[in-house]
């Protein structure tokens, strides 16, 4: 029994770093109605970056974290300016391409410069644990967690208390309207693909605490968040979040359970049943 | 660009594609063999183009994982071929029955339950997902570690039995490919056809005008993967192993759209020639990219491609192709 709530536990932090991820996706979606095909890709960008700055200048992801995030924030904002603003109107199929191009280039710009190895990063408390109670808690998994913790709660004060993220969330709200009363829809969507750039380079930093990366992962990953962002609402954060917790403590218990590789086959099968029973999503509105 | 009905009925479209066909005919008797085995990949990815660009094309329903019926199509016959030494055309109408079936099943549920556009899309991912990864531990078939043809050495092609050398796939897949243009070019004139460009362009007037709109959007479907089975079952036969990973990934199913999407969605043509341009492409970049020695240099190029590509010519390249060859002058 005790080694099960191990288990949820476990997954339970892991989910906060996969809603974290997934937020992006949902933010980006919700507001600017592009599916980010290259949601993955990004990520692992960002855990490379963290890695070399691990590996060459013995920095801690957590320290790293907020400025991966910075640095893909501006990278998105610029991706969103130069690029995607342009097909924001085009059909699915065209939008779908241009994203698989950025990310198909993203991912073997990775493979060129770091090859096919799986490679992680070495902190001194990774094999640290809290016992609670007698659960015990992984070191790395429940400092990813506060850090998953942490970026929502920014991302949440921000949309919540700033002009900028009043502003993106009337944009998604309506459109028409946004433009109408002289918000400047072209900046805010920038924005807005900035942040769910951010969260992605945030997640990615603290996924690197707990997971091996390589190349060839980032389309697990983009997957990953799409099953989360559809089971809990596409468009909807605390939809995205509730998400993240349940794939997390799905992959968590049936990788313990059933079998490790079957894991995801678990998530795919959550995702079709949420599919055909509430395609809005568990939180999300009726489009 | 698409207002014409019938576009085999101008002459000079009539005289290319008999240009065409005959080019294709006599190409084997002079290419060497590493030619031919690219021509065949070229041939496969313009057939499922083709399957694909039925569903997508005309009727509208963007499937983003087409890679679980070539997959179902595939492990069905070769299946049934390595257990019971059932001949590899009676296992592939198999493979085409369980194909069709998951097909109809996935689309009924879909439309049944109101699952439309980008949500039906990462839906056909999930099944795809979802049975690769039970393929991954079905031990009837290998599991991950493979499915394997016994490989005999024969002094002459045996179509029978589907065993044999590159040209023999490569006119089995040439006939395939022209059936379904065919076939496309057939439909597209009929009811069907119409029905289906109508649900595409506007499926709540296609409704309001009277069409059974969930029953022509199920049997785009059926017929789709339908089609795309066979292809599996020859390319089974062609590689003799099969991993759940390369055949049922998503991978796959994205080689299997870019295709017709960069030839040029809803049209005859463009699946075929997006076939030849990206697996030129590829194959090129292939040969590049090892002899540089340099790890992921012709994905990234690839990439890029596909980029350019679809910034210069989102509408695909069979548009640009067909003014360039002046083969729309006669409607103008």
């Amino acid at each position: 029994m005790l080694t099960f709530v191990n288990i949820l536990v476990a997954g339970l932090l892991t989910g906060c770093v996969y809603g974290l991820m997934a937020l992006g996706l949902s933010v980006i979606f919700g507001v600017i109605r592009i599916i980010n095909f290259a949601h993955g890709a990004m990520m692992v960008v960002a855990m490379y970056a963290v890695l070399v700055s691990n590996q060459k200048l013995g920095l801690d992801p957590l320290i790293v974290m907020p400025l991966t995030a910075a640095t893909l924030f501006l990278a998105g904002y610029a991706l969103q300016r130069v690029v995607i603003n342009r097909y924001i109107t085009r059909p699915e199929h065209e939008q779908f391409l241009l994203l698989l191009a950025i990310s198909i280039i993203l991912t073997s710009s990775t493979l060129i410069a770091f090859g096919p190895d799986a490679r992680n990063v070495a902190v001194d408390y990774a094999y640290d644990s809290y016992a609670i109670g007698g659960v015990l808690v992984d070191k790395v998994r429940a400092l990813a967690a506060l850090g998953a913790i942490a970026g929502v709660a920014a991302l949440w004060a921000f949309f919540r208390f700033t002009r900028t993220g009043k502003s993106i969330r009337a944009c998604a709200d309506n459109h028409v309207g946004a433009e109408v009363v002289g918000l400047n829809v072209e900046r805010l969507y920038a924005v807005t693909f900035g942040i769910g750039a951010a969260c992605v380079g945030a997640s990615g930093a603290l996924l690197l605490l707990l997971v091996d990366v390589q190349p060839y992962i980032a389309d697990d990953y983009t997957l990953l968040a799409f099953i989360i962002v559809i089971i809990g609402g596409l468009g909807s954060m605390p939809g995205a979040l509730l998400g993240g917790l349940l794939v997390g403590v799905s992959e968590a218990v049936s990788g313990f359970l059933i079998m490790p590789s079957l894991k995801s086959m678990f998530s795919f099968g959550l995702l079709i049943i949420v599919l055909l029973v509430r395609p809005q999503g568990l939180l999300g509105r009726r489009a | 660009m698409k207002s014409s009905i019938s576009p085999l009925a101008s002459r000079r479209v009539a005289l290319a594609l008999a240009l065409f066909v005959a080019a294709m005919l006599v190409l084997p008797l002079f290419a060497g063999n590493y030619v031919v085995s690219i021509l065949v990949v070229v041939l496969f990815s313009a057939y499922v183009g083709q399957a694909w660009n039925l569903m997508m094309g005309y009727a509208g329903q963007l499937s983003l994982g087409h890679a679980l019926y070539v997959g179902l199509g595939a492990y069905v016959s070769s299946g049934l071929f390595v257990h019971y030494g059932l001949p590899p055309w009676i296992g592939m109408l198999a493979g085409m029955a369980v194909a069709g079936l998951a097909g109809i099943a996935i689309a009924a549920l879909s439309f049944r339950f109101g699952v439309t556009g980008v949500y039906f899309a990462l839906l056909t991912i999930a099944f795809a997902e979802f049975t690769r990864i039970a393929f991954n531990h079905f031990g009837w078939v290998g599991g991950s570690s493979g499915l394997y043809l016994p490989v005999v050495t024969l002094t002459h092609d045996d179509i029978v039995h589907l065993r044999g050398s590159p040209r023999m796939f490569y006119y089995v897949l040439l006939a395939l490919t022209l059936a379904a243009l065919a076939l496309s070019h057939l439909l597209l004139g009929q009811r069907i056809g119409f029905y289906w460009r109508a649900i595409r362009e506007d499926q709540e007037a296609a409704q309001a005008a009277g069409i059974d709109v969930f029953r022509y959007k199920i049997a785009a479907a059926a017929l789709s993967a339908t089609m795309t089975a066979i292809a599996g079952t020859l390319m089974a036969f062609y590689d003799n192993n099969l991993y759940p990973d390369t055949t049922f990934g998503i991978g796959r199913s994205i080689d299997i759209i870019t295709a017709p999407i960069i030839g040029g969605l809803g049209t005859l043509f463009g699946p075929i020639l997006g076939a030849f341009v990206l697996t030129t492409l590829s194959e090129t970049m292939t040969s590049l990219s090892a002899s540089l020695g340099v790890n992921g240099l012709k994905q990234w190029i690839y990439g890029a491609a596909l980029l350019v590509i679809v910034m210069l010519q989102p509408a695909g390249l069979w548009p640009w192709f067909k003014t360039f060859l002046r083969l729309d002058e006669e409607r103008r």
